[in-house]
């Protein structure tokens, strides 16, 4: 017997990476704009996107929402009530979204098969849904076609590490930190903070009570992912809601040219 | 698992192989915790020839170039990404988010007459 050394140089999640690579070309070929929605469990993704989805509706923008929970459809429902598309993705104790999901449940979707709960790695046939119109909205028994679509939206698993090292093949990564969360958790969590494209301070109406510090706040951020878009919003005032939505409307715009 | 998965492809040259370490190289920013890695890792390599290896992890120091300095510099710790020497922003991350797997030493499971010289084991744990 001989012992070797064999030279790999892999990359552990280069699976994924492929797989993000195509969706991303996917997305510009039909020119959507898609936006990967990161943060800790509780600070206010559903909220703010739910708000974000319903003043896009009404800027004439055509929206809609992939959103990954460990389980239950109980965020979809929220989000539905925006009146926009929305796609609920179980990932049945996975902490994250990777890649694959993504990709099945939007063809899933343009077929226009329910989500039902039948995971996401397991085969998923799903044809219990099939050719289901109507009740268009948190099982997604509806036809979303991309080529339909200005922006989509994917709110990730409510975890800081593990979805950083997962691409979803979006153009923006979106980190979202709430006042109640300590203006330290950039520091806490530098990945996915320093992978981040923008980032949403959220429930800024009681940052007041909670003793925010707002420039520690900002620093941390800027320490981590130095020149980073902040937003300071509140989905339940709507402060800072137009900042946001004339960026993403300029995004969307560009992606376009 | 993909680390599992990865390896046990790579083995199709010496089908008889047992694999004795595999070595990772995982950068400061690699959302990875190396001791919840070891224990999945010894579940996921039973049954396969991977069984009982050595899972060695290098890790990476953040490494960044700055355009004002014209130099790659590495961070002592990932608490900030200015440039550790001029404290500007106009730097660029070379390295620190890697997740790869670098080698692997395998018993390639021919049969000769000699035992494996132990000399022929490189070793870069440090």
């Amino acid at each position: 017997m001989t012992t070797r050394i064999v030279e790999l140089r892999r990359g552990i999640l280069k699976k994924n990476d492929e797989l993000a690579a195509t969706l991303r070309a996917r997305f510009a070929a039909a020119g959507v704009l898609v936006l990967n929605l990161v943060s800790s469990p509780g600070t206010g993704k559903t909220a703010f996107l739910e708000r974000t989805l319903r003043e896009l509706r009404l800027r004439g923008l055509r929206v809609a929402a992939l959103v990954g929970d460990l389980e239950t459809d109980n965020d979809a429902r929220r989000l539905a009530a925006s009146g926009a598309p929305v796609r609920q993705i179980n990932t049945h104790g996975i902490c994250h979204l990777d890649a694959e999901m993504v990709g099945k449940h939007l063809d899933a979707w343009e077929r226009g098969e329910r989500a039902g709960n039948e995971g996401t790695r397991e085969q998923g046939t799903g044809t219990e849904g099939l050719g289901t119109k109507g009740g268009a909205d948190a099982d997604g028994g509806e036809r979303v076609s991309l080529d339909a679509l200005d922006i989509l939206f994917i709110e990730n698993v409510g975890n800081l590490v593990c979805p950083s090292s997962y691409d979803l093949g979006e153009k923006i990564r979106v980190a979202l930190l709430s006042v109640t969360e300590g203006e330290d958790k950039p520091l806490k969590y530098p990945t996915l903070f320093n992978s981040a494209d923008a980032a949403v301070i959220t429930k800024m109406d009681i940052a007041a009570p909670c003793g925010f510090d707002r420039e520690a706040a900002l620093g941390n951020i800027n320490e981590i992912r130095p020149g980073i878009r902040i937003f300071e919003t509140s989905a339940k005032t709507g402060a800072g809601m137009d900042e946001w939505l004339a960026y993403l409307e300029a995004e969307q715009v560009r992606g376009k040219i | 698992m993909s680390i599992v998965e990865t390896v046990t492809g790579s083995l199709t040259a010496y089908p008889a192989a047992r694999v004795l370490e595999v070595r990772l190289r995982i950068g400061a920013l690699a959302a990875v915790e190396e001791e919840a890695l070891q224990f999945c890792y010894g579940m996921a390599s039973e049954g396969t020839p991977l069984a009982g290896s050595r899972l060695v992890v290098r890790r990476l120091p953040v490494v960044l170039h700055c355009a004002t300095c014209a130099q790659d510099l590495e961070l002592a710790r990932v608490q900030s990404f200015r440039c550790p020497q001029c404290g500007g922003v106009a730097v660029d991350l070379l390295q620190g988010k890697e997740l790869e797997i670098d080698s692997i030493e395998l018993d390639d499971g021919e049969i000769d007459d000699g035992e494996a010289p132990e000399a022929f084991i490189e070793r870069n744990e440090d």
